[in-house]
């Protein structure tokens, strides 16, 4: 990342941050603002990024791509797309906010950690972040990691920036693992339960096949098969189901990843009317939980949403009881943690982080943990 | 001048009043044949696998349960002793050489599989087990666990967490990071803690994303649940040889760019050719410049279509000679010589220095030709093989330890290479980590607010500063003595390359 003599925009966040520091004056970091949503609510003045843009450096024969943390994502989707690669994390696409109509950007995608239907075949925004500038409580820029994808040089202080929720410091510019776009794709519906769905994928996953996502809902199993055309073709013909018209499941993939497809919609008139929708981060066999509420099963099970109007706590004793956890994603009660409570020896390394990066607590407070 | 900093010396009488202190601790804690500290039974362990750097430790503890970990940590940590743990010792860079005035704690006898998990894709493994202990569980099942570090017949879990631990698949199939799930262990004092979760991501920050790969600083793990991968139906292996390392290094990145993710691909060069053609007659091609050796996995549909899509790329990058593995034997044949890339070495020369540094794979071709360079400039030969999808070099220095000045030019010539790895883009440690071999090239690579902020990293995990003191992260005071040897040395190397 060049110096912050040499670039406006940046020399103007880091005196920024200065000033704030000065004063003690909390900040909360925004990209596109399309996952405000997300967490706590967000306090402080607000600190744009979305000057800091632009893609820095993209080599698409070292399948790195290195971007300014306010660049929109659909512009570096869309550069990675003219290659012939792409993210293959597939991170959501929120619906942009009012006053932000380019939509979400790499350092929002990159501190939210969120990724999409490909998550349990390609891995997450974690695994493919190979470098990250960060510019810390104390105004200065750091940079960790790099641009090869091998490196254990140190703590991959990077790494841990994904998901922060910006609790660290502002991520200024982040370098990426990206990937072809696979040669071919193909859709296949089964009918069946939620526990007969579990049980496939659970087999399925289990051969080398290449299976690439999967949705179940309301008695239907979508399974999205990636890779060579021989190998999709292969698989295509060993599994049965019905073939999905290809345009009709990119449509449905999209929509399921940006979170406006049917159950995402319903989902967002119950919550309307009272109900919270929840995340919950399970071990993929896990059978299905007994809550009431309507369920999408994604990851191969790993992800499961529930729209549902129970108790939080019954909701986080019955993810942990799975061996997972859970995350309050839409409605119920804000000021209540949203992420799941940690253990106190976790905690401590969490407190004890933030103030070795971001001592005044300047930066997104309550965001990732309430008071923190 | 990457050795370890010189630590204060203890008196004689110093160190055994401390290692009489220390036994007596830990003698409750522990069965007595889990407490070594005579010499004799110490000694064994005063190096892992880079063994330039020796220390005998004050004591050895060789606890069996988690229980009698825990209770040592709190013991160690109540007397402020420094513990460094250990794996098979394997390791290349120095991360598990003892502290004179700490215990290595030794976790070989965690060696239990705990769990297979065919339908979930997992095993839950105690830190001791070995690498390929787990893929050979879990075969029964078809399925393995992916990182394949050349040591995988020795190195075990815990040290592969450690190191964050590659091999030459990890371009298609990832690091031990992308592998691994959760780890389970305890904090400096003897806290249970646990990182990462049997989903696929834990609440709050990714703490797992910095255990991973931290050289046992942060805390000592006990046990790793990986993630499996169904094993594929077919591999199969080109072996292409190149006239000219620029073409060869243009092929890596062609293949690339043409939308292929090889399941491996290496590159030796000719000194390197030669040195195992003559030890494992691999039928390698002597005349070649380089050769590259480019792999792909899956259904024999899927392997069909790709090593057709290989071959016209090679081809088309001037390949004077390619031939693909008609059977498994023959692809064996190809990587045996890959393989014994280390143990050839040795047999030509009495020494050799092994790097590991990375670079961005369009300077492949470049690094080989500065390093021709390099050879006269130190007098010295090298030979090397890479990890060409990764861009990671293991450049091996020759030379004869029995001659201290031919040391003195090795570990020069080494450090050149890093650093001009540096000013190339790239990192001076791909996957063999920092230890202690590299603590000087940190300073190199890293600023010092940002060393410092690592310092504080630490500090949060292990705030007294017990675990594997004076490791990975060089003190602000080393480097200021490493930056002033190099401005009276006057000459820093390739300064035409442009710094950042």
């Amino acid at each position: 990342m060049a110096a912050a003599g040499d670039d406006p925009a940046l020399a103007r966040l880091v005196e920024r941050v200065r000033a704030a520091r000065a004063d003690r004056c909390p900040l909360d970091i925004r990209g596109g603002s399309t996952k405000a949503f997300l967490g706590g609510v967000p306090a402080g003045e607000p600190l744009e990024l979305r000057e800091l843009a632009g893609i820095s450096c993209y080599e698409p024969s070292e399948l790195v791509v290195t971007a300014r943390a306010g660049t929109p994502l659909a512009e570096l989707e869309a550069a990675l797309a003219e290659r012939g690669q792409c993210l293959p994390f597939e991170p959501p696409r929120f619906a942009p906010g009012p006053g932000t109509p380019a939509g979400g950007t790499v350092g929002g995608m990159v501190a939210a950690g969120l990724a999409g239907p490909a998550r349990a075949a390609a891995g997450s925004v974690r695994d493919h972040v190979l470098g990250a500038s960060l510019l810390d409580g104390r105004a200065e820029l750091l940079s960790f990691g790099g641009q090869v994808i091998k490196n254990v040089a140190g703590y991959d202080v990077s790494r841990l920036l994904a998901g922060s929720m910006g609790v660290l410091g502002v991520i200024c510019e982040v370098s990426l693992k990206v990937l072809p776009v696979p040669p071919a794709t193909a859709t296949l519906r089964f009918d069946c339960t939620q526990a007969q769905a579990i049980d496939r994928l659970a087999a399925w996953g289990g051969q080398p096949l290449p299976v690439h996502a999967s949705a179940w809902w309301q008695g239907t199993l979508a399974l999205r098969l990636a890779g060579a055309r021989a190998a999709v073709e292969a698989a295509c013909a060993r599994l049965g189901g019905e073939a999905v018209d290809p345009a009709l499941a990119a449509g449905f993939w999209a929509g399921l990843r940006d979170q406006r497809d049917d159950y995402f919609l319903a989902a967002q008139a119950q919550v309307a009317a009272g109900a919270t929708l929840w995340r919950l981060a399970l071990p993929a066999t896990a059978a299905p939980l007994a809550l009431a509420g309507d369920t999408l099963v994604e990851w191969g099970g790993a992800q499961r949403w529930l729209c549902t109007d129970a108790e939080p706590a019954t909701v986080r004793a019955a993810a942990l009881a799975a061996g997972g956890h859970a995350t309050r994603w839409r409605g119920g009660d804000r000021s209540a943690a949203g992420f799941e409570p940690l253990p106190p020896a976790l905690l401590r390394i969490h407190r004890a982080l933030q103030a070795a990066f971001d001592p005044e607590g300047l930066f997104n407070r309550g965001r990732l943990y309430p008071d923190s | 001048m990457n050795a370890p900093e010189a630590a204060a010396r203890p008196g004689t009488a110093d160190r055994a009043a401390r290692q009489q202190a220390v036994v007596a601790a830990l003698r409750p804690l522990l069965p007595a044949h889990a407490l070594l500290w005579h010499a004799e039974d110490t000694t064994p362990y005063e190096c892992d696998g880079l063994t330039a750097y020796r220390e005998r430790p004050l004591v050895v503890a060789l606890p069996e349960t988690e229980a009698e970990v825990a209770a040592l940590l709190a013991a160690c940590h109540r007397l402020q002793v420094p513990v460094v743990a250990r794996g098979a010792g394997t390791g290349l860079s120095g991360g598990a050489l003892p502290h004179a005035l700490g215990v290595t704690l030794s976790l070989a006898r965690f060696n239990r599989i705990l769990r297979i998990d065919p339908r979930a894709r997992t095993a839950t493994v105690q830190c001791g087990v070995r690498n390929l202990a787990i893929s050979e569980a879990a075969a029964p099942h078809g399925l393995y666990y992916a990182p394949d570090p050349s040591s995988q017949i020795a190195c075990t879990i815990g040290g592969n967490v450690a190191e964050n631990s590659g091999g030459v698949h990890c371009l298609k199939y990832g690091l031990t990071l992308h592998n691994v799930l959760q780890v389970r262990g305890y904090t400096a004092d003897g806290e249970a803690v646990s990182f990462g979760s049997l989903a696929l991501d834990a609440p709050g920050l990714d703490l797992l994303a910095v255990v991973v790969g931290s050289e046992g600083m942060l805390a000592v793990i006990t046990e790793v649940t990986v993630r499996l991968t169904p094993r594929p139906l077919l591999a199969r292996c080109i072996m292409a040889s190149f006239d000219d390392v620029r073409k060869a290094g243009d092929a890596v990145a062609a293949v690339i760019a043409a939308g292929i993710i090889p399941a491996g691909l290496e590159m030796l060069d000719k000194p390197m050719t030669a040195a195992v053609e003559a030890y494992v007659h691999a039928g390698y091609d002597l005349d070649a410049e380089a050769i590259l050796l480019c792999e792909s996995d899956g259904t024999p549909e899927e392997v069909a279509e790709e090593i057709g899509r290989m071959l016209d790329v090679l081809a088309g990058c001037g390949a004077t000679r390619l031939e693909v593995s008609k059977d498994e034997a023959q692809r064996l044949q190809f990587w045996s010589g890959r393989k014994n890339a280390f143990p050839a070495s040795g047999r030509i020369s009495p020494d050799y220095l092994c790097m590991d540094s990375t670079i961005p794979r369009k300077r492949l071709a470049d690094m080989l030709l500065a390093i021709q360079q390099m050879e006269g400039k130190y007098g010295l030969r090298c030979c090397n093989v890479f990890h060409a999808g990764d861009g990671n070099l293991h450049p091996l220095i020759l030379f004869d330890a029995n001659d201290p000045d031919q040391l003195r030019r090795a570990e020069a010539f080494g450090a050149d290479i890093l650093e001009t790895s540096v000013a190339m883009g790239g990192t001076v440690t791909g996957e063999h980590g920092v230890g202690v071999e590299k603590l000087a090239s940190m300073c190199v690579q890293f600023s010092p607010a940002e060393r410092e902020r690592m310092l504080a990293l630490k500090h949060a995990f292990d705030p007294a500063g017990l675990l594997n003191p004076g490791k990975v992260i060089p003190t602000l005071h080393r480097c200021a003595e490493y930056g002033r040897m190099h401005v009276r040395k006057g000459l820093l190397p390739f300064p035409e390359l442009e710094r950042y």
